[in-house]
């Protein structure tokens, strides 16, 4: 941005950077305060001691220990902690699958096989609507749908395919990937819809011209020119489930171990140094996972 | 007009996928909205019984030991100061971000890093920050030894501190971002001919650039209201001892097996809809008035 200023914005510069300066402190001073702040004492913390009353400065490794206690021990099979990190890895790779196919289709017919404009506006503001509502309350909605005496069941009952209802539709990892898939495809429609628009229409006709078929033009002219948007949809799909524990709790009947459960449930029990290992172990496999999507996207000129 | 070419054969397709899609999206909110006005005798699924404003009444009166009054008025200001802070800021910072701005890039990484941080983490982080503020605080009063002080001193934590600060880490990078979007399609030529023609930097802000950024400036408002009416991640471990509607509604959907909970998901998705509907009406409004002037 300030690259491309014409050469008269440069040359009262140092005047400009002090105002652009004073301009950005209170957002600056926002994101020290409550979350670069927040973050190192987060780390600081998990290297704390503490008791039933009071966090004890220091410097320990116990909490990381207590953690991984048991995990060496391959015959007792896997430790808790590894088990739900196989389990909140195996439901982001889940969902990231699913929305990932559900986004692009959908944003691909948005991008190539609508064609008024105003259509297309309409059809994607329908798209993101629900994200600006109570994600509790799209959860719940399932409820009626799917419980013992929900309308699937009162259906397929009706329709004497089955004779008892499902029990697993409701409060199960079924529900649970379900509830993502509907709460979280629009992360990936609106970059993946993005970077679509940019594609160059003549290259798509180039390509039909050169002989290529759909699902040629498809996988070798539209996919990598997408790569950008379904790279930043995938990295807000699988920080938000790996992270997540509302929806984990509410669509799994509080039955189902996740990462941020456990941390959820230890800050509830006001162990802090405990739940900020946790965290610090949480954020070390995510940015290991965002490291491996990117590799150099810059997010800014997408925009 | 150019003459219209034949659909492609795969636009069919497409087209019932996407409509599946819109149905996955939609159907179960309309569901829960209708069955809210179940009749008094009816229960959390079809069929209806009668149609009332039963389960409305019965939210009014609170569910068991939560007032929800108290929390909708809560969430309410609280989602008010973050739209105000979301939009002064984030003008501010895309300003300045238009400028030579020192330190700009990494202040752009730790946005976008806030963005994406699991929610837990940050909620996590700013309880830790408050408590540690507590201890602190308690132990100057000890030392001070201002002992009824000490005895009224609650905690930090609370509506306008901590949950103002979580929330404006997930609506800020947003508002940010909106502007930058903003200001690449932005023709600086219009700001050089206010300045060429003798305007302050004021002025050329006030005449110039703000009536042509208005109505995305009315959408960085909505954000800020939407995202923090909904937001249970990040205010969870750091509200303290008051709960916001939607974590009183997180709460609620293990205790309340009436339809008195749908009643209360209508009412706070209708204020959502309200909200984007004024939102929408004002940027129009915004974007008609510029028109008629420029025209």
């Amino acid at each position: 941005m300030s690259t491309a200023a014409p050469p008269s914005h440069a040359a009262p510069a140092p005047v400009h950077s002090i105002a652009a300066w004073w301009q950005a402190a209170p957002f600056t001073a926002v994101f020290v305060l409550f979350f670069l702040i927040p973050l190192t004492l987060i780390v600081m913390v998990s290297f704390w001691d503490f008791n039933e009353y009071e966090l004890l400065p220091g410097f320990t490794f116990k909490n990381y220990v207590s953690i991984f206690a048991g995990c060496g021990d391959a015959s007792e099979g896997l430790c808790v902690t590894l088990k739900t990190y196989g389990s909140t890895l195996k439901f982001s790779f889940i969902v990231w699958l699913i929305t990932l196919v559900i986004g692009f289709t959908v944003a691909y017919f948005l991008a190539f096989h609508v064609r008024s404009a105003g259509m297309q506006t309409l059809l994607f503001v329908l798209c993101t609507i629900p994200f600006w509502t109570s994600n509790v309350i799209r959860m719940i909605s399932w409820v009626p749908l799917l419980g013992r005496n929900g309308l699937v069941n009162q259906t397929l009952i009706g329709m004497n395919l089955i004779e008892t209802p499902i029990e697993w539709l409701l409060f199960s990892d079924f529900s649970v990937v379900l509830a993502f898939v509907h709460l979280y495809t629009m992360f990936m429609i609106v970059p993946i819809f993005n970077s679509m628009m940019r594609i160059d229409r003549s290259l798509l006709e180039a390509a039909s011209d050169s002989g290529a078929s759909g699902w040629q033009t498809l996988w070798n002219v539209v996919v990598p020119l997408s790569r950008t948007g379904i790279i930043i949809g995938s990295i807000f799909v699988i920080t938000i489930v790996m992270g997540d524990f509302v929806t984990i709790g509410v669509m799994g009947g509080q039955q189902i171990a996740s990462v941020g459960k456990i941390i959820q449930v230890q800050t509830s029990y006001l162990q802090f140094p405990l739940a900020a290992a946790n965290a610090v172990i949480l954020l070390a496999v995510v940015l290991m996972i965002i490291w491996g999507l990117t590799r150099l996207v810059d997010i800014r000129k997408e925009l | 007009m150019r003459v219209r070419e034949k659909r492609p054969a795969s636009f069919w397709p497409l087209a019932a996928v996407f409509g599946l899609f819109v149905l996955f999206m939609y159907g179960p909110m309309l569901v829960i909205f209708i069955l809210s006005f179940q009749g008094p005798e009816g229960g959390l699924t079809f069929p209806l019984r009668g149609l009332s404003l039963h389960w409305f009444g019965k939210l009014a009166e609170g569910l068991g030991v939560v007032d929800i009054g108290a929390a909708l008025r809560r969430s309410l200001a609280l989602g008010a100061a973050v739209m105000l802070c979301t939009v002064v800021l984030s003008v501010l910072a895309g300003l300045a971000f238009r400028k030579r701005l020192a330190g700009g890039n990494a202040l752009f990484f730790i946005v976008v890093a806030s963005l994406i941080m699991p929610s837990i983490i940050v909620s996590l982080g700013i309880g830790l920050e408050f408590r540690l503020i507590d201890s602190g605080i308690k132990a100057a009063l000890e030392w001070l030894g201002m002992e009824g002080a000490l005895e009224g001193y609650g905690t930090s934590l609370g509506l306008f501190t901590s949950a103002l600060g979580a929330h404006l880490t997930w609506t800020l990078p947003f508002g940010l971002l909106i502007m930058f979007a903003v200001f690449n399609r932005f023709d600086p030529a219009y700001e050089e001919a206010a300045r060429d023609l003798g305007a302050t930097p004021w002025q050329g802000f006030v005449h110039v650039v703000l009536p042509l950024i208005a109505p995305s400036v009315v959408g960085i408002g909505m954000f800020g209201f939407t995202l923090s009416w909904d937001e249970i991640a990040r205010t969870s471990q750091a509200i303290g001892d008051v709960n916001t509607l939607p974590l009183e509604l997180q709460g609620l959907t293990s205790t309340v097996t009436t339809p008195a909970i749908y009643a209360l998901g209508t009412v706070t998705t209708v204020v959502s809809f309200a909200v984007m509907g004024v939102t929408l009406a004002l940027a129009w409004a915004l974007g008609r008035g510029r028109k008629a002037k420029a025209g």
